[in-house]
């Protein structure tokens, strides 16, 4: 708060000085931050202001608002913001339902949208929008380099499951898009169960040689702790979303050794990123997730823009975002024709550093990847 | 598909029962014998999680947390009768699920100011893990097998309270009239804190073993507060016993569905639509068995038929 009163300050006394300086830029973050998903949330907004707060830009001006996971309200908060707030760029959605709600009409109302997390692959392919940008991954990426990883690791028989929903199909589509071997079996259980020992019968029961998951939240967390207890001991493999550092400590040593994919990880070797850990740490007393890395990029692209065009004229701004010129704590970082990233993506191993469990990169999963659907998108 | 796998799925499907019924045995304590609906039961299990998760963290056992577990569900549900639930024992129970929506909100947000946005930690203890083998060749997770061990003796206990103990004749007496047992000269007004009580410490009890297996996080217990439902109406609103019979048929029908279902459908469909499928019908399996349970029974397996006054 004080910090913040501080740099309010500053921006009062700097128009009061009647500065040439350009119109600030408004910035309306919609994200979660109350309800089971707000961990994710947090992080992406406490990304996105240590971003703002290092810059000690003042042009920006941030307006923060709960979603509370829900569509509805959503739309509604992002109604509020574009008509009576007059924002310039919104940002902060953590879903990708709820992406889906509110970006379509953003844009059409010549609204720039800037993504943090959510990837639908609607909005990649056909549905792309010279003003929608996604910093952090199309939603199938994550899977893809698992697949990836399992077909150099020379596994040839995997046991893939996922929830049953449109996520949840992507990215066993992800998986099977970069697989090559045989399936043990496939299984969509339902969305926000909590007891997997039925599914984990089955892949003892199986003659698999891997298991591939994606159950993002708790559910990951359920089902990490029972796998382990299980006694099976089939190599494990998943995307990021169930291993990020929030979630880690809660499933404590059953995570250990379990390999998972991710675009960010603390240990990636820049300078820009050993900074953003140790700030982040500093700032906020623990450790970065993925999600607030990609709220502390998306901060910064926006930065990188404010600073070579004004927002009042919308091709050069979008031009500003195109150029992606900023210092991305994932190192090279560029946007392919739709809007979305083309970056390395890499293979983690969980473990433990002294008391706290973390991730450490153990290879590149796809290099210099980009997403399936850029060829559908004409802009 | 052998018999040891079979085995392990049925095992599963009788666990997860026993778990639902510690959940069902309270809601339906409460609503059989005080005509109230408490939505916020789901509550009383996160509470029982997390006090567990913080009591198991900070004293470094297992046990402790359970006992907290027991002890905060209790001193909840007796702060939340006290405060809230005993003005509303002469509401309609719109009123009811109102205040107690009201009361979810209140506990969710209270939990996450508390202990934050992440979910806990706490995991099984170390003489409770591992696996044993069964007939068969199979394996089975010890800690599961104590779940299903400690459910049942809470399903004998609560019997036994309820049909051998005064307090379970006075509890009888209460859900059959209320103001005649009051005018006996039974404190009902105590009778129902105690039963409430006694309801959020079950709840309590199935969050922290849970929470052990499961996510210790802010509202883990509106899904199984759901399944808890569903096991009261199969069961008989009102009915331990139904409650018991209700949860074990929700428990085994669930497990056996999403495991046998999508290996039905493959023999008519291709792999890919029969996990859809499969998966699909599955989830609808327990909703469709209380369907059916309705139709043949309207009160439930074990209801008792009431007289409408």
């Amino acid at each position: 708060m004080y910090g913040g009163n501080v740099f309010a300050a500053i921006g009062v006394a700097v128009l009061m000085a009647g500065s040439a300086l350009a119109d600030p830029v408004k910035v309306g973050m919609i994200t979660t931050l109350s309800g089971g998903g707000a961990g994710l949330g947090i992080d992406v907004r406490d990304g996105f202001m240590l971003a703002l707060k290092q810059s000690g830009n003042t042009d920006i001006e941030v307006v923060i608002e709960d979603d509370q996971r829900k569509p509805d309200t959503a739309v509604q908060i992002a109604d509020k913001m574009i008509q009576s707030e007059k924002v310039d760029v919104l940002t902060g959605i953590i879903w990708s339902n709820l992406a889906m709600a509110v970006v379509p009409s953003a844009t059409a109302q010549g609204k720039f949208y800037l993504s943090p997390n959510a990837g639908p692959s609607a909005l990649a392919g056909r549905g792309c929008h010279p003003n929608y940008f996604n910093v952090a991954w199309q939603n199938d990426n994550l899977h893809e380099a698992a697949g990836a990883y399992a077909t150099d690791a020379g596994y040839s028989n995997s046991f893939i499951l996922a929830p049953n929903y449109p996520a949840g199909q992507d990215a066993l589509t992800g998986y099977k898009r970069f697989y090559e071997g045989e399936l043990a079996g496939e299984i969509y259980t339902k969305l926000g169960q909590t007891d997997y020992a039925a599914e984990i019968a089955q892949i003892r029961a199986s003659d698999a040689d891997s298991v591939f998951f994606f159950l993002p939240g708790g559910m990951g967390i359920s089902f990490l702790k029972q796998y382990a207890g299980s006694g099976v001991d089939l190599p494990l493999t998943g995307p990021a979303f169930s291993f990020d550092q929030g979630i880690l400590q809660a499933v404590g040593e059953s995570a250990l050794g379990v390999k998972n994919t991710s675009q960010w990880s603390k240990d990636i070797d820049n300078s820009v990123n050993a900074a953003f850990v140790s700030d982040f740490e500093a700032e906020y007393g623990r450790l970065p997730s993925l999600y607030a890395s990609q709220g502390f990029d998306t901060a910064n692209l926006l930065i990188s823009a404010v600073e070579t065009a004004d927002v009042s004229d919308p091709d050069a701004f979008r031009a500003a975002l195109e150029a992606a010129d900023f210092d991305s704590v994932r190192g090279e970082f560029s946007f392919a024709s739709n809007h979305h990233p083309i970056q390395d993506i890499y293979v983690r191993e969980v473990i433990k550093e002294g008391d706290v469990f973390t991730n450490k990169i153990v290879a590149i999963g796809l290099t210099d990847h980009s997403d399936a659907y850029v060829a559908e998108c004409s802009m | 598909m052998t018999a040891s796998l079979i085995l392990e799925q049925l095992l599963n499907g009788v666990q997860f029962g026993v778990m639902i019924f510690l959940m069902a045995a309270g809601l339906t304590l409460v609503f059989g014998v005080m005509g109230l609906i408490n939505l916020a039961h789901g509550s009383l299990y996160m509470i029982g999680a997390f006090a567990s998760a913080a009591v198991a963290a900070f004293t470094g056992s297992f046990f402790w947390g359970l006992a907290a577990s027991l002890a905060a569900a209790a001193a909840a549900g007796v702060l939340v009768e006290a405060l809230v639930m005993r003005r509303l024992y002469d509401r309609d129970h719109l009123d009811q699920v109102l205040a107690t929506f009201a009361l979810i909100l209140i506990f969710s947000e209270g939990t996450r100011w508390v202990f934050g946005s992440f979910p806990l930690y706490l995991d099984i203890p170390e003489v409770l893990s591992g696996a044993v083998p069964i007939p068969g060749g199979g394996q089975y997770p010890v800690y599961r097998l104590c779940i299903i061990f400690v459910g049942l003796a809470v399903g004998v206990l609560l019997y036994w309270l309820i049909h051998h103990t005064r307090l379970g004749i006075r509890i009888r007496a209460g859900e059959n009239d209320r103001e005649m047992i009051d005018a006996l000269g039974v404190n009902i007004s105590k009778l129902y804190t105690a039963v409430f009580a006694i309801g959020a410490a079950l709840a309590g009890l199935a969050g922290a073993m849970v929470g052990a297996i499961q996510s210790v996080q802010v509202g883990m217990g509106e899904p199984v507060l759901i399944l808890a439902f569903v096991v009261i109406v199969i069961g008989g609103i009102g009915s331990i016993r139904g409650a018991f019979i209700g949860s074990l048929l929700v428990g085994v029908t669930d497990t056996m569905g999403r495991f046998l279902l999508p290996e039905f459908f493959r023999l008519f469909f291709d792999p890919a639509g029969a996990t859809a499928a499969g998966s699909a019908i599955a989830s609808m399996a327990i909703y469709l068995l209380m369907a059916v349970v309705l139709i043949f029974r309207p009160s439930g397996l074990f209801g008792a038929r009431r007289v409408e006054s």
